[in-house]
Formats: structure tokens, C-alpha cells, sequence
């Protein structure tokens, strides 16, 4: 049975917060600050929102239910999506689906979180039932930890080098250049990356994200019915997710976009080589390399050989994360899952927090989260398109 | 920190010595991380079953930085993720004589200084402990270099002890002695070790147990409770309750006494680096297990004990001091003359609980006695209780 495709679904008006790196308010804060943001960019009214979609790690002890006493709204449709780094293109799927049906007309997906002093600790410790007994009591070094295993593998199983992670790290501070949200805009190039202070061998400084708070939000609606608004907007060609993929694999080489990404490409009736920009969930470079592979912008294995062989910042010929992504803009806990998204969005609708991709039309976001235990257990892409 | 149920079965394993995972008694398969549920056949009927320990590190990593302050002094720290020959990928604390992956390691169950237990991955060969690698001391309470206190040193266990812990490179031992002017048999070859000191210890003076605690219990870094009273009565056998009295004035009011002098100031040097205090022994029976009706009141008095050292084990667990509970059968002195073999021999006894502070358990049952009562007991306390009953008959 083929997927139903996703004709018909619009997104519109991308929201960012500007993301600050400790905050004193709660994620109920940064949330109503989104959906403000959202009602000002198109003149909409609190009334017309329908749905609701909500994704947070610091919302406890409220789900998306209490929040709709905090914001006020009466809605028909409500979700929460608590996948962190997947939460952005899940919440689309969910989102379009709740408008394909009818069972709501307008849905807003928002993802906020608060980035307390002890937040981050907090967080880690009580991520998950696995982390907390089975990687939390080793050194409690957080995800920094579980990456480096990945990455040191992924260095001696494919052979790639400190010198290619430290190309793609160096391209997206390139692009973060001119975006005035991005917390890290200070210069970064390949001697700052390899010689900079030591996390989790081999993982440095600047493979890591650093904590933030922050809210990303978004639209999604049907086109009529964006088109009869007078807003702007963008189109889903296609999305995919997965859980838990490969489980016999023993350290994940694998994210889980290989095992659903032809049908992505064949809903989207695009390929890999018809992207204009990829937005790439960038945690760690070595998820980036996964992505990259995965999803068909190279065979497996061979990441090494296209980092070598490609640019990537925004006038490169393979633009990825072209705002800086989290490496530069920081992790504002799950809207960092939304960070992707809504700078795709951007892009196609001409309106960059910092440098434009020329001609931008098409383009493909990542999402990738939950380290449950030793690996990431969420993935998810979408396609997206300038109508 | 929460940890899940499951994962505290874990820990009860470790807390013997023991590396033991569930397996699925449906199909077989070994769990983990701690589960409720089979992850393949969805049975609910899991076994903790030892593990042969036998593993392949596949990557690594040395953690430079730390989200919690007790790793943060502790820095770098090295971890592994290994695939077990029975199946699982763990994630485990890496001795730093492992050669880097591939390479094969051996897997043990450890106790961290919380009291959780966590896996430690050694390279394979006869690394006894985690002695080597002076960061992995965190799981274990080596004498080595350490203060020691035996809080009897007249007794035949307190003799031995005193000896094995010499020999075990204790940097200091003193000995309490309830009557230090009364001679007794081997005085002199305990007071010729030049790492012996005499203090004057009688836990049923609780002044006088003040007192030490203020004068030595800031340099305590291992403090073994072995001062018993040890009567052979039951409840009919003698009138009155003054025996069984000085049973629980030392055997139980004892380690109150010690435990409110020497613990505050061991607990709030557990943290210190090198050889910080580690670890609080307390010397019971496998009668405090179960009621043996000739020695009935001494029983009681054990379990007693039992019971307000697990209160200590609660109230220690944060500062990292390792509460260790010894249970031996019948030890070959004074008090157990009338009983048959087979005996454990103080010797033995000492050299076991040496053994198991290197190991770092938190109880442990020396001897064959020991480990039959309770395996019985395990098995099912109420039939052991009615095979105890029908020995006193
Ligand atoms: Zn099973």
C-alpha cells in the first residue's frame, strides 16, 4: 500500500525566538512567545488556530493539555510531541494530516524550552528510564558520551578524519556569519575545530551543541486556504519517520532514514540531486554524516568522500544548515528539532535570518532524536517546496 | 538519583559480587539496559542469571568533562561500550589497562561509590581488582594505605584481622581493646606490628566511645565493628534478662554508639581523593538472618544489628561510604566450642573480609556454612525457620 501523499499541505509563517543561552522564564514563557509571533506574522487571530502541536522537555509538570489553559485556547485537535530532535517534521506529519482531514483547518506547531542553570543536568539525568540506569551513573557526561562511541566507530569503521567533521562545522559558522540570532557568530575555522578543548575523545568543543533557550513555531493549514489569507507560503512534497530502526545494529551506524527514504523521494517526486539546500538535524557532525548518507545524497560509506568532494556553506554547491544550525544558533532543548524546519522555510520564502541560497526551490530537513539508551531512536525528513 | 526497580536487581547482584543479567525464562534472551518485559517474546518471567563476563570492547571514549561534580574531580574518565558473549551492548567503566577495540575484556558488576551498581570492564588476564588503575579505586575499599580501626582487637577474629590487614598494607591499625590492662594469648604478636596502636574501646561506654570518635574519627578511613558478646542461651535456659542485656548493650547499642562517633566525620571525608574513607564493617551472623534457638538471644541481637546497619547503609549512601555486612556461620572460638564442624576459622574469616573490601561488596557470606543458610533461607525463610526449630528439638 503506497503512503497517501501529502498534496494540498501548506506551512507557513516560520517563527524563531531569539534564542538566549540561560533563561529565568519557564518553557510556558517561550512558548507563548511563538505562538504571539505566529498570530503578528499573519494577522491571524488566537480563534482561528485550531490545532495544537506542541514539543518539550521543560514543560513538566504540564503536557499540551495544561497549556491550553496557560494560552487561552479552545481547540479541536491537540498533539504533543515529545521526540526532541524528530519533534519538528513529526509534528508536520501529524499537522497535515489533522488538515488533510478536516479535523482542524489551522494547526500550530511550537516547540519552546527554558534553559534554567540546572536545567541541562536535570534533563540528563531523568531523560530516560535506560539513561538514567545504564548511562547517567557512567561519568554522567550526558549524550557527549554516547556520540563519542559513535563517532570514535564511525572514524576506524569508515575511515573518516577529524579534518571532515571539522569542514562541515567550519561551513555552518560561515553561515551563521550574518545571522543575528546566532548565539556562536565568533569566526571558527579547521585549526579553532581540531585544536579546540577536549569533551569525550575524540569529540572536541565545537562538535558539541550548546544548551539554549528558545521557541521555534510554525503554520500549517491547506494551501486554498493560505492562498485565500493572502500568506505566503511553502508546500510538503513529502515526510517520513521511524523509531527505533536497526536495533540488531551494535553501535548505530544507521539513524533509521534508510529504511523509509525511496518512499520519501518517490512521494516527493524529487531526488537528493534536486535539493537546493539541506537542513541536517547537527547534534554531532557524525549524525550529520549519517543523514547525508541515509538519505541518498551519497552511497553508504562513502560521507567521508563527499565532505571532501563538496561546499557546503550557503554559496557552496551542497548548502547545509544554512543559518548556522545548532552548532551555532545553540540547542533550545526540543525546538532545536524545529530549528530545520522552519530555516527550509525561510529559504524558500526568501526571508533568511542571515545569507540567502540563490534561487532556493526545493529543499530537505532532518530530524533526529531520543538517546534513549546508546543511540538515537527518532528520525524523520521531509521535502519541501516553493510553490 | 531515581533508578528503575529492575535496574536495583542490579545492584543486589553487585552487592554480592555477582555479575548476573535477567534472561528471559521463555526464550532465552539476555536483557539490557533492566527491563519488565522480554524484549523479544514479550515475557514477563525474567531470572537474574550470572553472566560468564567474557566481552568484545567495540569503541571508547575518555569523558573531559562531567555533568556531575564527584566525576569532575575525577577527570579524565574512560568508558567502553562492549558487546557481552551472551548478546547485550553495554555501556561500562573502562579499566585503563584495557588496549583500545577491538579487543576482548572482562566484565564484572561493581558497586559505584553511590552504592549503585554499575559494570566495569577489565582487560582479560588476572587483574584480581580495580587496584591497578588508581581512578577505578572508586569501586573498591582496598586497605592498602588506609586507617583501620578493629573495634576488638582481643578477640581470635579481632587477632586475625588485625594480621590479614597488616599484611594487606593497612598504613595504620588501631586495635580497641573493652579492657586494655588484662593480658590475653597472642598480645604480644599484635603488639610487635609496627602499624598497631592500642586505643581503649568499650562500646558499652558511650563517653568513652565519644571520646575515641573525637580523638581518631577524622583519620578512620575503614572502620570494622567485630566486638560481640556471644551467649550460648535460648529463652527457657535462663532465668532474668541480664545476659541477653549485654548482648544488645554491644551487639546492638554498640554499633549505635560507634556509629553516632564515627560517622559524621567519616562520612565527610568519603569524597576525598586517594585514600579517603571507604568503608564501615560491621561483623554479624548468619543467625541474624534467622532465629538459631540455642544461641537465641544472641540471634536477636544480630538481627538487631542487621537492622540498624542498614539504617547506617541509608544515612552513608550519599557520602560514598561503603557499609559492609558480614554474616559468618559459626566461627571457631570461644562461644561455639560445644558446636560441631565444620567451623570457620578466624583466619579465614579475616582473610575474607580483606578479600571483599578489595571487591567492594556490600554483603558478604563466608564460608560454607555461611552460603547454605542462605541459600536455604532464599529458598524460603519460613521452611528454614521450621528446620531450625526441629535442630533445637
Ligand atoms: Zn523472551
Amino acid at each position: 500500500m503506497t503512503r497517501q501523499d501529502y498534496k494540498g499541505v501548506a506551512l507557513v509563517a516560520p517563527v524563531t525566538v531569539p534564542y538566549r543561552r540561560y533563561s529565568t522564564r519557564d518553557a510556558h514563557w517561550w512558548i507563548a512567545r511563538a505562538l504571539a509571533g505566529l498570530l503578528k506574522d499573519t494577522g491571524l487571530n488566537k480563534d482561528d488556530i485550531e490545532g495544537l502541536g506542541i514539543s518539550s522537555f521543560t514543560l513538566a509538570p504540564d503536557t499540551a493539555v495544561g497549556l491550553t489553559q496557560h494560552l487561552g485556547m479552545s481547540l479541536r485537535w491537540l498533539d504533543h510531541v515529545p521526540m526532541g530532535g524528530a519533534s519538528g517534521v513529526v509534528c508536520l506529519r501529524r499537522a497535515a494530516r489533522a488538515v488533510q482531514s478536516g479535523d482542524a483547518e489551522i494547526v500550530a506547531c511550537i516547540a519552546g524550552d527554558t534553559n534554567h542553570v540546572d536545567t541541562f543536568r536535570r534533563t540528563l539525568s531523568t531523560f530516560s528510564r535506560f539513561a538514567q540506569d545504564a548511562v547517567y551513573p557512567y561519568g554522567s557526561g550526558g549524550p557527549n558520551a554516547s556520540f563519542a562511541f559513535i563517532t570514535d566507530w564511525w572514524m576506524r569503521e569508515f575511515g573518516v578524519q577529524r579534518e571532515d567533521f571539522g569542514k562541515l562545522c567550519v561551513a555552518q559558522r560561515r553561515n551563521a556569519m550574518d545571522n543575528p540570532y546566532a548565539l556562536l557568530r565568533k569566526p571558527l575555522d579547521l585549526d579553532d575545530y581540531l585544536g579546540a578543548r577536549m569533551i569525550a575523545e575524540p569529540l572536541r568543543l565545537f562538535d558539541c551543541v550548546m544548551p539554549c533557550a528558545g521557541a521555534d513555531a510554525y503554520l500549517v493549514m491547506t494551501a486554498e486556504r493560505a492562498d485565500a489569507l493572502g500568506l505566503e507560503s511553502v508546500r510538503l512534497l513529502g515526510a517520513i519517520e521511524r523509531h527505533n530502526a536497526f536495533p540488531d545494529d551494535p553501535v548505530q551506524v544507521r539513524g533509521g532514514w534508510e529504511a523509509d527514504r525511496d518512499e520519501l523521494w518517490e512521494q516527493s517526486g524529487v531526488g537528493p540531486d534536486d535539493m537546493d539546500f539541506f537542513q541536517a538535524y547537527d547534534d554531532y557532525p557524525v549524525i550529520t554524516l549519517m543523514q547525508i548518507e541515509e538519505l541518498g545524497f551519497c552511497p553508504s560509506g562513502e560521507g567521508a568522500a563527499f565532505v571532501r568532494e563538496h561546499e557546503f556553506a550557503y554559496d557552496g554547491d551542497c548548502p547545509l544548515n544554512t543559518c548556522g544550525g545548532q552548532l551555532s544558533m545553540g540547542q533550545a532543548g526540543a525546538a532545536g528539532g524545529f530549528l530545520g524546519l522552519v530555516e527550509a522555510m525561510r529559504q524558500l520564502l526568501r526571508r533568511p535570518l542571515g545569507r540567502q541560497v540563490a534561487d532556493a526551490t526545493h529543499g530537505a530537513v532532518s530530524g533526529f532524536g531520543m538517546i534513549n539508551y546508546d543511540r538515537g531512536l527518532c528520525s524523520a525528513a521531509a521535502v519541501l517546496a516553493r510553490p | 538519583m531515581p533508578r528503575s526497580r529492575a535496574a536495583l536487581g542490579l545492584t543486589a547482584q553487585a552487592a554480592e559480587g555477582r555479575f548476573a543479567l535477567q534472561r528471559c525464562e521463555e526464550c532465552g534472551q539476555v536483557q539490557y539496559p533492566p527491563v519488565d518485559s522480554c524484549r523479544a517474546c514479550l515475557s514477563g518471567e525474567l531470572l537474574w542469571t550470572p553472566m560468564s563476563g567474557r566481552g568484545e570492547l567495540l569503541t571508547h571514549t575518555k569523558l573531559h568533562h562531567s555533568n556531575d561534580p564527584f566525576y569532575r574531580e575525577r577527570l579524565p574518565w574512560r568508558l567502553g561500550l562492549l558487546r557481552l558473549e551472551e548478546g547485550p551492548v553495554v555501556v561500562a567503566h573502562l579499566h585503563q589497562e584495557c588496549p583500545p577495540p577491538p579487543a576482548p575484556v572482562r566484565v564484572t558488576a561493581k558497586l559505584d561509590k553511590a552504592g549503585r551498581g554499575v559494570l566495569v570492564a577489565l582487560p582479560t588476564g588476572d587483574t584480581r581488582d580495580m587496584s591497578t588503575d588508581p581512578r577505578n579505586g572508586e569501586f573498591s575499599c582496598d586497605p592498602r594505605f588506609r586507617k583501620v580501626l578493629v573495634t576488638d582487637g582481643k578477640s581470635r577474629v579481632g587477632q586475625a584481622l588485625v594480621h590479614e590487614l597488616a599484611e594487606a598494607g593497612a598504613a595504620v591499625i588501631w586495635v580497641g581493646q573493652a579492657e586494655p590492662w588484662k593480658k590475653y594469648d597472642g598480645q604480644e604478636a599484635v603488639g610487635k606490628l609496627p602499624q598497631v596502636t592500642v586505643v581503649p574501646l568499650d562500646l558499652t561506654d558511650e563517653r568513652g566511645v565519644m571520646r575515641i570518635g573525637a580523638e581518631i574519627g577524622a583519620r578512620v578511613d575503614i572502620l570494622i565493628n567485630n566486638a560481640e558478646v556471644h551467649r550460648t542461651e535460648g529463652i527457657a535456659t535462663r532465668a532474668g534478662a541480664e545476659l541477653a542485656r549485654r548482648e544488645m548493650e554491644v551487639n546492638y547499642l554498640g554499633l549505635l554508639r560507634l556509629a553516632q562517633a564515627f560517622g559524621p566525620a567519616m562520612r565527610s571525608r568519603a569524597a576525598d581523593g586517594g585514600a579517603s574513607a571507604a568503608a564501615w564493617v560491621n561483623v554479624l551472623s548468619v543467625y541474624a538472618l534467622s532465629n538459631y534457638p540455642p544461641h537465641g538471644t544472641y540471634s536477636a541481637s544480630k538481627a538487631a544489628a542487621l537492622s540498624l546497619s542498614q539504617c547506617l547503609r541509608a544515612e552513608m549512601q550519599d557520602s560514598g561510604i561503603r557499609v559492609m555486612n558480614v554474616f559468618p556461620g559459626p566461627v571457631d572460638e570461644e562461644w561455639n566450642q560445644p558446636m560441631p564442624p565444620p567451623k570457620l576459622a578466624p583466619e579465614r574469616l579475616a582473610r575474607d573480609i580483606v578479600l571483599g573490601l578489595r571487591d567492594g561488596v556490600e554483603d558478604l557470606y563466608p564460608g560454607d556454612v555461611a552460603r547454605e543458610w542462605v541459600e536455604r533461607w532464599r529458598d524460603n525463610p519460613k521452611v528454614l525457620e521450621r528446620e531450625l526449630a526441629l535442630e533445637a528439638q
